[in-house]
């Protein structure tokens, strides 16, 4: 049975996708539930198969019995194994959210949404397990295109940003495409393990070469990282809350993980360092996007468009320990898409709730906020201190191991730029948290009445702002077991 | 570690607070009950920290460690001898300024009350963890809560002005604490280890210049915190919360444990003796050296009190930066028993200047003529005090200012045995107008007040009373001169 | 390096997909229409299709349907590992184009144009 597990986790979202897009005519609750227990179900797949793998090593499926290289397989190493984890889990927790505030949907008006949802975390997990070139690429759309039709739920605005991410993601999966038949061409075959074997004998061949940087280019379109984020500030502002939180905890992550899988298991260390200085090239984009994400965020108003900012800004930590190349790089940039899922989910939840109870958007109106709902501001304040980076958050974690990596690199303009970027943040954010404990009238009067946020919301908003401390805390359990195995090859 | 000791104490001195706050807010509603709380739990706290002397002065180090934070470094803590002098420091005068705050707080009848409560609370165990940390890392983490958690404190009020203050306040300390960070990491690097080893953790391999960016990043990550000029304004800002927090938290806890963290990075990871031989160590004895004077200079120019105090506490503080630069054991005897005095001293001061508020509503010198005549008992302390603080025999900053002078005569810095006697003029140029006015000028028509309320007094008697005993006999109750000594002596004699 | 006409002419396959590409890229990111900009993601993806379509061509191979009198070595048959990626691949295509012309409805819907810069205008940027 345990063989059948990395088949099942996305085979099983899928099919309950399928399930809840048929409930879902009837009844929006009714799918809610269904997909929660989807999710859960999922979850706990994922656990089971982690446990796998901690004691009894890497386990692979092969679709239809054929052996690689020849058929396509999953594979459950620690690495998929981690981001599991934080998909299913991310993605469970996500769920609980009552929809009218995550999603800003009428819940009679029986949208297959919950199905969409499902098909996203389907895709995600995949991707996680693709162990051959071309599968990623199938799940990988599927991911996407379930974001096109997520993100434009909502106002027309949304709309228009999700056609404009749509435009820039299908480059990015087609780039992708086309390196993966560059790669193809020029190795025979499409199984990771396989090219990873085959590669070192053409190396130097312009096919190879030029196969990297399309997909490398590509999946960094779909990560945002800079200069290709521009999609990210609309696409995450004007989406719902929800699907926000999705896309920036959980989507862009996995984009980051492709990279590095590549990095690890596809073109070797050897190749991206050596050959080609790829991941030098990711690395200072990455130090480029992170002043410039924390920056842009400081200027903004609106709080969803101020995190959609600072999203650009986090994942490019994740792009600074791919650039570094190191273990401990490597280990941080892992740690932050853990830690990061956490706490820009809390904090997505965070602004959906409040504007579904308050109306309040605008960072002005956060004024006061904290009297009145003093639950989801405390969760504010753990999820605003991690994203600085303070101990003993889990935020602080990741920043460590990149800080570690930096130095090992003798990079200290990598030094420089993660200790500014928090002091940047620390601006964004302490402001908010200043406005919020002002004991000044808040200015709007709905938000004179407000009481805190239902249990409903409150309980997915709490729990994400705990998994942040204790994340914090186990971190190093995480590095050990997890992340250390996983960056042996380096 | 050599001459660890298992044990849960220090564990529960840091947690005896933190449970505390459950408490506090529990009892939001209910006053008494909620001041209990905080009574109980510094008693506690002090009872614990006491408990651990004995075992201190016989040499052995009661440890734990918790869980780890990275690969290869723990959550550890352990109590030294100089850990152990800054955590009484911390905890004798949390149950004092508790009963002083419960006095002032009541008698202004400020708000919030309980956010006061609790935010002391949590201030309170992340002192004692900073004081009891085993290692870099571990020390960071309490550092950073104490910044995070001061800030409610230093807001307290929420005027526009207090906001502002804060903000100051948050930028600075967050800032240093950036730049402390880059210096552990790159520690890490070069000594692959955080722990705190008296005599120093760098490898005998490392080069000038590699010691030189630890150095500068340490002085400069712990320089905001310890108000080393020119990082010091958010002090001067600071002082628009209200006095129990500016006494406990600015004279005491948060500026303590700056230094402290010299003395840590100084003493304890760096090495004195390798700072000395690479003469970085100069470089900490100019800056603690101009920072006395200009401080001091300054101090004169202030008409409101607490102000004049934050610069007095400012030029204090780097006394002891300026004893921490010598390699001299007298010298770090002196700094050491410095942070004790002047805690002690200070906060004396501060006590009495929230009291005079609270009592009389004056805020500036030049209202205090005669004040003297109407709260003898209060100003009767504040002159023990300044007496103390100009080191004058027999309050106890005489003492420290003895060792820290003999410390730069035994490195033959005669400048700065200099600056610290012409300090002590200064001191008492500033101080002593003030004991003037108050008692020999006659008081204002407007001036209606009676003495500062008992809950307030007790405090202040009971702080002063303990500079003066500190100055009689130096190694009463807390036994402040041996612990002194023997961290002193460790640091400079130890293993580099 | 100098390149010979003749070799150009050997490869004229590629250079075609490479101006199909530059045409697909400028209709997405050039054109302010927005159904222009879906005709040129798809001449985009198109290219791409051509590219591995190219690849798996052969010398003096036929379609890759088993035939007894053509034999049984794989050498005498087309690449059929490229078709069946192309086929999915046009599979994503299509629902990525259905999807984006959804998306047009819905915009058309709210702003009444599929100009890309009065639809910029009536969003309030």
């Amino acid at each position: 049975m345990i063989h059948n597990v990395p088949v099942l986790i996305p085979i099983s979202l899928i099919f309950f996708a399928f399930f809840t897009g048929i409930l879902g005519v009837m009844r929006l609750r009714y799918s809610q539930l269904v997909a929660v227990f989807a999710s859960a179900l999922a979850f706990s797949l994922a656990v089971w198969g982690m446990v796998y793998v901690l004691n009894s090593g890497t386990l692979s499926y092969s679709f239809g019995g054929w052996p690689p290289p020849i058929g396509i397989e999953f594979i459950l190493d620690r690495l998929s194994a981690f981001m599991l984890l934080v998909i299913t889990g991310t993605g469970l927790i996500l769920l609980l959210f009552p929809t009218k505030p995550g999603f800003k949907i009428e819940e009679k008006r029986g949208v297959p949404l919950y199905a969409i949802v499902l098909l996203l975390m389907g895709g995600l997990c995949g991707i996680a397990l693709a162990g051959d070139l071309f599968n990623l690429y199938v799940f990988l759309e599927i991911t996407s295109l379930s974001t096109y039709a997520l993100v434009s739920i909502g106002s027309g605005k949304a709309g228009m940003s999700s056609f404009r991410y749509l435009v820039m993601a299908s480059i990015g999966g087609s780039f992708y495409l086309l390196g993966v038949g560059f790669i193809y061409f020029a190795t025979g075959t499409l199984n990771m393990a396989d090219v990873m074997s085959l590669l070192p004998a053409v190396y130097s061949s312009p096919a190879v070469i030029g196969g990297a940087i399309f997909i490398v280019t590509g999946i960094c379109l779909k990560m945002a990282l800079f200069p290709l984020h521009t999609w990210l500030p609309d696409a995450h502002s004007y989406a719902p809350p929800v699907v926000a939180a999705f896309l920036a905890a959980v989507q862009i992550e996995v984009s980051a993980y492709i990279v590095i899988r590549m990095l690890l298991n596809v073109f070797t260390p050897e190749f991206m360092v050596g050959q080609l200085p790829l991941t030098d090239i990711i690395g200072w984009a990455a130090a480029a996007g992170i002043i410039i994400g924390s920056v842009m965020a400081i200027a903004q108003k609106d709080f969803k468009r101020m995190l959609a900012y600072s999203t650009v800004g986090q994942i490019a930590y994740v792009g600074l320990g791919i650039g570094l190349a190191n273990p401990l790089g490597i280990t941080g940039a892992l740690l932050h898409i853990m830690a990061h899922a956490l706490m820009k989910s809390c904090l997505f939840l965070i602004a959906g709730g409040v504007a579904h109870q308050t109306g309040i958007t605008g960072i002005d109106g956060y004024r006061g906020l904290g009297r009145r709902m003093p639950w989801t501001m405390a969760a504010f304040t753990v999820s605003a201190l991690a994203m600085i980076g303070i101990p003993p958050t889990a935020g602080f974690f990741s920043k460590w191991y990149l800080l570690l990596g930096s130095l090992d690199a003798g990079n200290w303009v990598f030094v420089v730029v993660i200790l500014a970027s928090t002091l940047l943040n620390a601006v964004y954010f302490f402001r908010l948290i200043e406005k919020v404990f002002a004991p000044a009238e808040p200015n709007d009067a709905s938000a004179r009445d407000t009481k805190e946020l239902s249990p409903r919301m409150l309980v997915p908003i709490l729990v994400f702002a705990v998994l942040i401390l204790v994340v914090g805390a186990i971190s190093v359990l995480i590095v050990n077991n997890l992340l250390t195995p996983a960056v042996q090859g380096l | 570690m050599e001459n660890s000791l298992f044990s849960y104490l220090p564990l529960a001195a840091v947690l005896i607070s933190a449970v505390a706050i459950v408490f506090i807010l529990l009892f939001r509603n209910r006053p008494n009950l909620r001041e209990a709380v905080t009574l109980a739990a510094a008693a506690g706290k002090l009872a614990i920290v006491f408990s651990l002397l004995p075992q201190v002065l016989d040499g052995k180090y009661p440890a734990i460690t918790l869980f780890s934070l990275s690969p290869g470094i723990g959550l550890a803590l352990r109590v030294d001898e100089a850990g152990l002098i800054f955590a009484l420091l911390a905890s004798v005068l949390w149950l004092v300024t508790s009963v002083y705050s419960i006095g002032y707080m009541r008698g202004s009848g400020e708000k919030h009350q309980t956010r006061f409560f609790a935010s002391f609370a949590l201030c309170l165990s992340a002192t004692i963890g900073i004081a009891f940390s085993a290692n870099l890392l571990t020390f960071y983490l309490f550092y950073e809560i104490l910044t995070v958690a001061t800030y409610p404190l230093v807001t307290h009020k929420g005027t526009p002005e207090a906001l502002k203050a804060g903000r100051k306040y948050l930028a600075y300390l967050i800032t240093g604490g950036v730049v402390l960070l880059a210096g552990i990491a790159y520690t890490y690097q070069v000594a692959g280890t955080l722990d705190f080893k008296p005599g120093g953790v760098i490898p005998d391999t490392a080069g000038v210049s590699q010691l030189a960016v630890l150095f500068s990043l340490f002085l400069i990550g712990f320089g905001f915190k310890s108000a080393v000029m020119p990082l010091h304004s958010w002090l001067p800002s600071a002082m628009v919360a209200p006095t129990p927090v500016s006494a406990l938290l600015h004279a005491v806890a948060v500026v303590k444990a700056g230094v402290f963290g010299l003395v840590r990075a100084v003493g304890f990871v760096l090495g004195p003796e390798t700072l000395a031989q690479f003469g970085l160590a100069g470089i900490m004895s100019v800056v603690a050296g101009l920072t006395i004077v200009v401080a001091s200079l300054l101090a004169f120019r202030q008409d409101n009190l607490k102000a004049r105090l934050a610069y007095s506490t400012i030029g204090h503080l780097s006394y002891i930066v300026l004893g921490l630069s010598l390699f001299s054991a007298a010298g770090w005897t002196g700094g050491l028993m410095h942070i004790f005095n002047h805690g002690v001293m200070k906060i004396t001061l501060f006590f009495c200047a929230g009291a005079i508020y609270v009592t009389a509503h004056l805020q500036n010198i030049s209202q205090l003529d005669g004040i003297g005549r109407r709260m003898p008992w209060t100003m009767g302390a504040f002159t023990v005090a300044a007496v103390g603080l100009a080191g004058i025999p027999p309050v106890a900053g005489f003492i420290s200012k003895w060792h820290l002078v003999a410390g730069t005569l035994q490195n033959q810095q005669f400048v700065f045995a200099v600056v610290l006697l012409l300090s002590g003029l200064f001191n008492a140029g500033y101080f002593f107008p003030i004991v003037y006015r108050a008692f020999f000028k006659p008081p204002a028509e407007s001036l209606h007040s009676g003495e500062a309320s008992r809950l307030m007094l007790v405090p202040i008697l009971v702080a002063a009373g303990l500079s003066l005993l500190l100055g009689i006999y130096p190694d009463a109750l807390v036994h402040l001169y041996n612990l002194a000594e023997s961290a002193a002596q460790q640091v400079i004699g130890g293993i580099g | 390096m100098v390149i010979s006409v003749a070799e150009l002419s050997i490869h004229y396959s590629y250079i075609m997909i490479v101006i199909l590409l530059v045409i697909g890229l400028y209709g997405m990111l050039g054109k302010r229409n927005l159904v222009k900009k879906v005709i040129g993601l798809n001449i985009f993806q198109t290219a791409i299709f051509l590219f591995f379509i190219k690849g798996a061509l052969k010398d003096g191979a036929t379609v890759p349907v088993i035939d007894p009198e053509t034999g049984f070595e794989a050498a005498a048959y087309f690449n059929p590992l490229p078709h069946v990626m192309i086929l999915t691949a046009i599979v994503v295509s299509v629902a990525i184009t259905g999807v984006a012309m959804a998306l047009l409805l819905n915009i058309y819907r709210s702003y009444d144009s599929l100009e890309e810069d009065i639809i910029m205008q009536r969003m309030g940027k």
